[in-house]
């Protein structure tokens, strides 16, 4: 009965509106919620400078947008996605199995993610080594993987403060989770002798090694949302938190980043590559919308002109570090020939 | 021993015995402490109320009034429209910033350099030029005249000025440098700086410029959201309980229906969601992020809850109600229509108000379909992209900009205050059909 009744109901609404998803003035943005403070930054400049509507943008996740971006082209799918990674393989794969070839990449810049402490307590200097061994699962003790045995920072090196290991961190579903494994664990478990060789033996193992975050209560899950774990650092003075540089810079009188093998993550730091432990932000279009959807070129160009994404762009008030001048252009010429991924993969070889 | 006697003793014994008088007394404080027991439960929950409250209006009151900077701008010619053509095209595109600009430095002629003047120049919100912008488009005639204008403060400046960047802690910690902090000074010793009612963020949509951010684009898609929802679930829940209480016979057809209704009021949230997108957006090819979709999904989700009550409500009215009605000689349907149901509405409205209230608050199931997005132009109808409070709130709160706390705060108020006109909107209603007898 019920179903009966909503789904006549909901079948004589569809009627009424269908066709109102055919045109579409307005661009549709998805994808990675660090790159949404920038993009939504973008659209609404653009949407008040230009004679376009202002897009809409969703805040899915890096790999929820790629998903959605890539279920096929036309009107109902989004055009654009931002990412907080490169596309995978597995991904193109995806796209072009649903008929989407021709994706174009846009680097954007670059975000830092630091580990940072209240400042109510002295500044953490941390290898990426100790990072490893402070958080992984398994780590090599006497030339045997075994479960995490530190409890304080002492225990692990006698030159650290005598505090328990407390870090606050996010979800496994998070793209800054993603790019902090990969950096900084992964960074830190190759510069164990032992896991070195394994990572020449076995790559797999090593990975699942590296990779692996332990699970006993000393890395703490606080959930996407980094003013949530700026808040609880600054409750809790003995707690180290890993969010993106943005939070860092906005919230500098109450948090200190800690130094990561000696460097200190700032904005110069990081825009120059002396702060190791950062990442590429990147947006992707779907070419087969240009001229469809109007404004998309538009976009791309506004995103990478100098005013956004450039040294002094609003983007760098906003905290995103921006690439270098020479990348950039190279990023907006790409944007404004619409060079497909696979058009720039056969100019310029494979990207390291 | 006389009988007077041992009647006396035996009832000494039963009530005014020494144990007896304990026994009493264990009774009263029993009474006593449950009731303690309530109060103190009550108690609880006040302060809670209390403390989520204060901490609440406390963060967020300063989110209603906004710094604003009265600046002399010339709207120079050779600025907007050097070749004098009166063209809306020309002067649509000038460069309004560069107004802003020089009546600033017009108010700080020693500063020099680059940098300097970037630093200065932030202190004013991006969103002066653009009002310039439309104060121009709205009256051509402004081209060439001088004017005090009452321009925003960017955020900085505003928390500035509102205390939350305290000027005691090193240059270094805060996110105005000392220049900065001297500069704002000097306008507010020159009587230039004013704090006056943010209707900014009462009329205009989301921004990512804690300063131009608005709430009403999220009141809107709010309203709409609720009235999609309150058009479908309000007749199709009325109906559905009217026959299963009213007219369905009892089966294991009834039996199994009911029990998944009751089963369905319990689904978390966010399933409903994954059932819009497939059903709603994936099948029926309906647009995403629009509240027609969103009260839809919500309606879905509200249903069961207003069956439930509409079912109870039904079962409440007395029995002889009905039969008078059949005994007068009207039809089941007319008794139905014209008896049960009105005496019932009340409480059928109090389930809907409750399911409503629900919805409200929900921002799970609208990720799915797409309303949990940035969106700045106010929605203008029932298909355009458009988000809901709860959204805002959550957007807002995931900001890196410390403005954006007060914000928070400020949306949730203004969340409750729609709540509390809803619910005063149905005990109006209630009051006004409420029948008793």
């Amino acid at each position: 009965m019920k179903f009966g009744t909503i789904a006549s109901a909901a079948a004589g609404l569809a009627m009424a509106f269908a066709g109102t998803a055919e045109a579409r003035d307005q661009i549709r943005i998805v994808g990675s919620s660090t790159v949404f403070p920038f993009a939504t930054a973008v659209a609404e400049q653009f949407g008040k400078t230009t004679a376009f509507k202002t897009p809409v943008i969703e805040s899915t996740g890096s790999g929820g947008g790629l998903k959605l971006f890539c279920s096929g082209v036309g009107l109902g799918y989004p055009d654009v996605t931002n990412s907080s990674r490169k596309i995978k393989q597995s991904e193109i794969d995806a796209c072009a199995g649903n008929g989407v070839t021709d994706v174009v990449e846009i680097k954007l810049g670059y975000d830092g993610i630091v580990l940072a402490n209240s400042k109510k307590t002295g500044r953490m200097s941390l290898t990426k080594e100790q990072v490893f061994r402070a958080l992984a699962k398994q780590v090599p003790v006497n030339g045997k993987l075994v479960a995490n045995p530190y409890r304080t920072w002492k225990a692990m090196d006698a030159s650290l403060p005598d505090v328990k290991i407390e870090v606050l961190g996010p979800p496994p579903t998070s793209g800054t989770r993603d790019a902090f494994v990969e950096l900084a664990m992964e960074g830190g478990a190759k510069a164990i002798p032992m896991l070195a060789e394994l990572r020449e033996s076995d790559k797999k193992a090593f990975k699942a090694v590296a990779h692996a975050i332990r699970e006993d209560g000393h890395y703490v899950e606080a959930g996407e949302n980094d003013n949530l774990i700026v808040q609880k650092l600054e409750a809790n003075p003995d707690a180290l938190g890993i969010f993106g540089f943005s939070f860092l810079d906005q919230n500098a009188d109450k948090i200190q980043g800690s130094l990561m093998d000696g460097v200190e993550p700032t904005f110069e730091n990081i825009a120059d590559g002396e702060y190791r432990v950062s990442r590429s932000l990147y947006f992707y279009v779907k070419k087969a919308h240009v001229g469809v959807v109007p404004g998309i070129p538009e976009y791309v160009a506004e995103f990478t002109s100098d005013k956004a994404a450039g040294p002094e762009g609003y983007l760098a008030d906003k905290g995103l570090i921006p690439m270098p001048e020479a990348e950039l252009g190279k990023y907006r010429e790409v944007g404004k020939n619409m060079t497909t991924l696979s058009e720039s993969a056969v100019a310029a070889g494979p990207t390291p | 021993m006389s009988e007077a006697t041992l009647g006396q003793s035996r009832r000494t014994d039963v009530h005014t015995s020494d144990a007896a008088q304990r026994r009493l007394r264990r009774r009263y404080a029993a009474e006593r402490r449950f009731q303690l027991y309530g109060l103190f439960a009550i108690g609880i929950a006040l302060f809670a109320l209390g403390w989520l409250l204060t901490s609440i209006v406390g963060r967020g009151y300063t989110a209603f009034t906004q710094s604003r900077v009265v600046l002399e701008v010339e709207f120079a010619r050779d600025v907007l429209d050097p070749d004098a053509t009166g063209d809306r095209q020309v002067l649509s595109g000038a460069n309004y910033a560069a107004l802003v600009k020089s009546s600033l430095r017009e108010q700080f002629p020693d500063v020099s350099g680059r940098r300097e003047r970037r630093a200065l120049n932030a202190l004013v919100s991006s969103g002066a030029a653009f009002q310039l912008r439309e104060m121009v488009l709205a009256d051509p005639s402004l081209v060439g005249t001088r004017r005090a204008v009452s321009v925003p403060l960017s955020d900085d400046s505003d928390m500035f000025f509102k205390g939350f960047i305290r000027r005691d802690v090193g240059e270094s910690e805060r996110k105005l440098n000392d220049a900065q902090v001297g500069w704002l000074d000097a306008l507010q010793e020159r009587g230039l700086v004013e704090r006056v009612f943010n209707t900014t963020f009462l009329t205009s949509g989301d921004s990512r410029e804690p300063e131009l951010a608005g709430i009403w684009g999220a009141v809107v898609g709010t309203t709409l959201t609720l009235l999609v929802t309150l058009l479908l679930c309000f007749p199709i829940g009325v109906a559905a309980a009217v026959y299963l209480e009213e007219f369905a016979p009892t089966n294991r057809w009834t039996d199994l229906i009911e029990v998944n209704i009751n089963n369905l009021a319990a689904v978390p949230s966010i399933v409903f969601g994954l059932l819009g997108l497939a059903v709603f957006l994936n099948f029926f090819g309906l647009p995403r992020s629009a509240p027609l979709v969103g009260g839809m999904v919500l309606a879905l989700m509200t249903l069961p809850t207003v069956i439930i009550a509409g079912r109870a409500a039904l079962k409440a009215v007395p029995p002889s109600i009905r039969e008078a009605a059949l005994g007068v000689g009207a039809s089941p349907v007319q008794t139905v229509l014209q008896h049960v149901l009105p005496l019932a509405l009340p409480g059928i409205l109090t389930g809907t108000i409750i399911g409503m209230a629900r919805a409200l608050g929900e921002s799970a199931p609208l990720l799915m379909i797409g309303m949990v997005a940035f969106i700045v132009d106010i929605p203008s109808g029932l298909t355009s992209p458009s988000t809901v409070l709860p959204v805002q709130v959550y957007l807002w709160a995931d900001s890196p900009e410390r403005a954006f706390v007060e914000k928070t705060s400020a949306a949730i108020m203004v969340l409750l205050a729609f709540l509390i006109l809803m619910n005063l909107a149905a005990v109006l209603l209630r009051r006004k059909y409420e029948q008793k007898w």
